[in-house]
């Protein structure tokens, strides 16, 4: 028996696991904004004795 | 006495950075504010110990955020807490264990402009206690807010980001945004889908072919081949599936449609596929097939995001026109007191309170005060039309002179805007159709593919056997996909789409390229359009000493000729100079104190009531100006004996690029003319000076609607100009409708296009860009064909291996996006250097635009 039966269907489930990851965060509205978390990414967190 | 010269620096504004007008510097003080909006702002911002960082925010992104005034409007916001508002708008969100639940609202908010905005408006938890979460979303400035109303209530959050400088609206046709979201992620998700398809359908596709030159185990070909087999079908199955569709609604309708030579192909390809998968013969071409699907949908999906985003920049627009109004209860009674409502909560027979500068939120009658009304948007009259109690006012018009109260006679669909949105509706019932170049093209092509489909099948039948006739047929359907096509073109409308939004032209529908490129006429609104909509300062007679005067004294009214006067005479000002005493009268007269003398403003009526008489020597002057039709104001000085010194007449004239536009227009194929609201005179006035020849006055709503019409009838493309509420039914009736900057959201709800820049001149640009993009799709068709006509010869030759096919088909699709995007920067670089008279058209990345967008209100 070849290795290639192992790792065909493996290489499926691993195309299949980033497909049910991708779907999800499609899903729970990641991809809604793509410009807004460009610019939240570069503003600096607030220090907390900044209060 | 001449004004000194201005040798002073320029002041600029704390908050926004624009030139503070003379008449508003405090000499000596350390902060300078252009308007009470920046003062606003600027002191929360302070008061509130955010505004170090905001502003070292800003000027880190060194973005165009200063470039407009804040605009803080002080309203209470109070409507946000009522029950109506609440149902409609709030979200609860139950808390755990029966404790206080949170709630959820989301708001538009008005003046978004770069990052420092998002840091300063997520910010709010820190600023008001019991604001959980805020979330702002740039591309249509909507920002989320998470609030426990336990402890606070919605209208302070409101009054906050208002203080903040970003005046809250509520967002309206969520069921349409909804939509809209969810198609988007129905795009996403088959596209994430068929690139798992294409990706592992190439690797096993690799497998085989390589196992062709080296030698494979035939168990091993055979797992390969189902396995990619499995894939294609779910590709086309799932995600593929849209083709199939647009294909069998395009075969029931018998037109012709970019999907059908598609869904040919993948049909065509994926049974043959099979066939011999099962068969363990001949080729599999499944991972063609699914790399096809997968870049067709991501063409697709880039060309429906970039129309979205334009969309979405104009709804924008829309909601941030006012919907609440101040509703007067027990009106005349002791107990009197006003309320804030909704549009929506107002009734038949509620008084209304209208502040001047604001619009009429309804239909009904004056009840008390005097004023002056502007009825350009809803009529196309551009001079303002004296009211008194008893007269009828409409919504869409605005107040101009003074505070009056009017009682509500109509709302909603029976007012007069109601039934011109009626109107509107009709007209784009009778939009007509168009059937895009592509799919017109597409057409043609199936039959010719089918065509030579089956001489070809019929040739190597009679020439081999049934086996490879077969083999080269599918090839041949497969290779003649015109995948270069359905790629390209989308993305060189999205990529127009983006171009034309960077110049300030909100472009809805991308078909509106297509029907550009034919030649028609041109039909031009005229107050508003071609003209500025507001009074300008035409002619100064008489003391040019004392236009600082006039700037000064005018500088803190509303009225719109006080407005034109101190934006006119702006350059004569003397800076900290600053008016005091100051006594607005309704009969159309200012008057204020400026270095001890008294100054009155106004029209002659007024100052002859005041004791200033007109020297003789002035009168032919007024005469002149009152028989053009222009508004006379006088300038006088109380205690002085000469009487009125100076006169300003002051006329609604024509933008200073509208004649060059609309020659250069005419130049290229336009007939233009004029359909005006406005009175005979006044029209052909404005439509001498820009040139135009045919010019129609006193055209009624349904009247522009029927003219578009009889010209369509007549076969013509027509292209409407407009602003107001009043065009809007003919510019969703024409083949393109542009609404200009400024102009009525039902204007802009029914046009095609929407300038976002003031001006005419996006009109020409919007003529260039539609040639630029229709050469580029035709160019992008040449190459398209040309590697099918060579993949369709390699084929009937019987030349064509799945191998070749493979490769073939991506290469022509990424010469066919090379070639639009070299053409495309090409553009963008000659276009910066001849763009020097418009500075706004070289600007940089997207948000920009986004923030143009914006209607000055």
């Amino acid at each position: 028996m070849s290795v290639i039966y192992i790792v065909l269907p493996l290489a499926l489930v691993l195309g299949g696991a980033a497909l049910a990851a991708f779907l999800w965060a499609v899903r729970r509205g990641q991809f809604d904004d793509l410009d807004t978390p460009a610019i939240r990414m570069v503003l600096e967190d607030d220090v907390e004795n900044d209060r | 006495m001449t004004p000194p010269p201005r040798t002073e620096e320029r002041v600029d504004c704390s908050h926004c950075g624009l030139p503070v007008p003379a008449g508003r510097v405090e000499i000596g003080a350390e902060e300078q504010f252009c308007c009470g909006g920046c003062r606003i702002v600027f002191q929360t911002l302070r008061s509130s110990g955010l505004g170090e960082d905001y502003y070292a925010l800003r000027a880190r992104f060194d973005d165009a955020s200063g470039a407009e005034p804040a605009r803080a409007t002080g309203r209470s916001y109070e409507a946000y807490d009522r029950e109506t508002f609440q149902d409609e708008h709030v979200r609860r969100i139950p808390g755990p264990d029966g404790a206080p639940g949170l709630a959820q609202v989301d708001l538009l908010l008005e003046g978004v402009r770069c990052a420092a905005c998002v840091w300063l408006v997520e910010r709010l938890p820190k600023l008001i206690p019991g604001v959980v979460e805020v979330r702002l979303r740039m591309r249509d400035a909507r920002v989320t807010i998470v609030y426990s109303p336990e402890h606070v209530a919605l209208s302070r959050i409101a009054r906050e980001l208002d203080a903040l400088g970003y005046p809250a609206h509520p967002p309206g046709a969520e069921e349409q945004r909804e939509l809209a979201r969810r198609a988007e992620r129905g795009h996403l998700i088959r596209m994430g889908v068929a690139a798992v398809c294409a990706g592992n359908a190439m690797l096993v596709a690799f497998a085989l072919y390589s196992g062709r030159e080296g030698g494979i185990d035939p168990s091993h070909a055979a797992l390969f081949r189902w396995t990619g087999l499995a894939l294609g079908w779910l590709s086309i199955l799932w995600p593929g599936r849209t083709f199939l569709r647009g294909a069998w609604a395009a075969l029931r309708t018998g037109t012709g449609h970019l999907d059908l030579p598609i869904a040919i192909a993948l049909v065509a390809g994926a049974l043959a596929g099979t066939w011999n998968t099962v068969t363990g013969r001949g080729e599999a071409y499944f991972d063609s097939l699914t790399v096809l699907v997968f870049l067709l949908l991501v063409g697709r999906y880039v060309q429906a995001r970039q129309q979205r985003w334009a969309a979405d920049a104009v709804d924008l627009t829309r909601a941030l026109t006012p919907a609440s109004c101040r509703v007067v209860r027990e009106a005349g009674t002791p107990r009197e007191s006003t309320e804030e409502v909704t549009l929506d909560e107002l009734a038949v027979g509620d008084v209304v309170e209208v502040r001047p500068g604001e619009p009429f939120p309804a239909d009904g009658v004056l009840e008390s005060g005097r004023s002056r009304v502007d009825r350009a948007l809803l009529s196309g009259e551009s001079e303002p039309v004296a009211v008194e109690p008893g007269d009828d006012v409409h919504a869409g018009t605005q107040n101009v002179a003074s505070v009056v109260r009017m009682r509500v006679a109509e709302v909603g669909a029976s007012s007069r805007v109601g039934r011109l949105m009626g109107l509107v509706e009709e007209g784009l019932a009778h939009k007509p159709p168009i059937q895009r170049l592509t799919d017109r093209i597409a057409g043609v092509f199936v039959v010719v593919v089918c065509g030579l489909g089956v001489a070809n099948f019929l040739l190597w039948s009679v020439r081999a056997d049934l086996a490879t006739a077969i083999d080269h047929t599918v090839a041949l359907l497969i290779v003649a996909c015109p995948c270069a096509l359905g790629l390209a073109t989308p993305l060189t409308l999205a990529v127009a789409v983006g171009r034309a939004a960077r110049s300030g032209l909100l472009v809805k529908d991308a078909a509106v390229f297509e029907r550009l490129v034919r030649r028609g006429r041109l039909l031009l609104d005229k107050t508003g359009t071609l003209t500025h909509g507001e009074p300008r300062l035409v002619q100064w007679t008489g003391d040019p000493a004392a236009r600082a005067d006039v700037a000064a004294v005018e500088a803190h009214s509303n009225h719109p000729i006080a407005r034109a006067l101190v934006r006119d005479l702006e350059e004569y000002a003397r800076p900290g100079v600053r008016a005091a005493e100051l006594e607005e009268r309704l009969d159309g007269g200012v008057a204020g104190t400026v270095e001890e003398r008294r100054v009155r403003v106004g029209s002659l009526e007024h100052l002859a009531a005041h004791g200033h008489a007109l020297a003789p020597a002035l009168r032919p002057e007024a005469d002149a100006m009152e028989s053009r039709g222009e508004s006379v104001v006088g300038v006088a000085y109380d205690g002085r004996p000469d009487g009125v010194v100076a006169l300003a007449s002051l006329a609604d004239s024509p933008r200073p690029d509208a004649a060059a536009v609309v020659d250069s227009l005419v130049a290229r194929g336009w007939s233009p003319e004029v359909l005006s609201g406005d009175v005979d005179g006044a029209v052909d006035r404005v439509a001498g000076a820009v040139g135009i020849e045919h010019a129609w006055g006193r055209v009624e709503p349904e009247g522009k609607l029927e003219r578009v019409r009889a010209l369509q009838a007549k076969g013509e493309v027509v292209w409407m100009v407009g602003d107001g509420v009043n065009d809007a039914a003919a510019l969703a009736a024409a083949d393109v409708g542009v609404a200009v900057h400024g102009g009525a959201e039902a204007s802009l709800a029914a046009a095609d296009v929407y300038a976002s820049r003031p001006g005419l001149a996006p009109l020409e640009e919007l003529a260039d860009l539609s040639g630029r993009t229709m050469r580029t799709i035709q160019r992008n068709l040449g190459l398209s064909f040309t590697y099918n006509a060579a993949g369709i010869t390699l084929a009937m030759l019987g030349l064509m291996d799945p191998l070749v096919a493979a490769i073939l088909m991506p290469i022509s699709s990424a010469s066919v996006l090379v070639l639009a995007m070299l053409s495309l920067g090409r553009r963008s670089r000659s276009r910066a250097s001849t763009s020097g008279d418009a500075p706004e058209t070289s600007s940089g990345p997207g948000q920009r635009t986004f923030e143009r967008a914006l209607p000055g209100i």
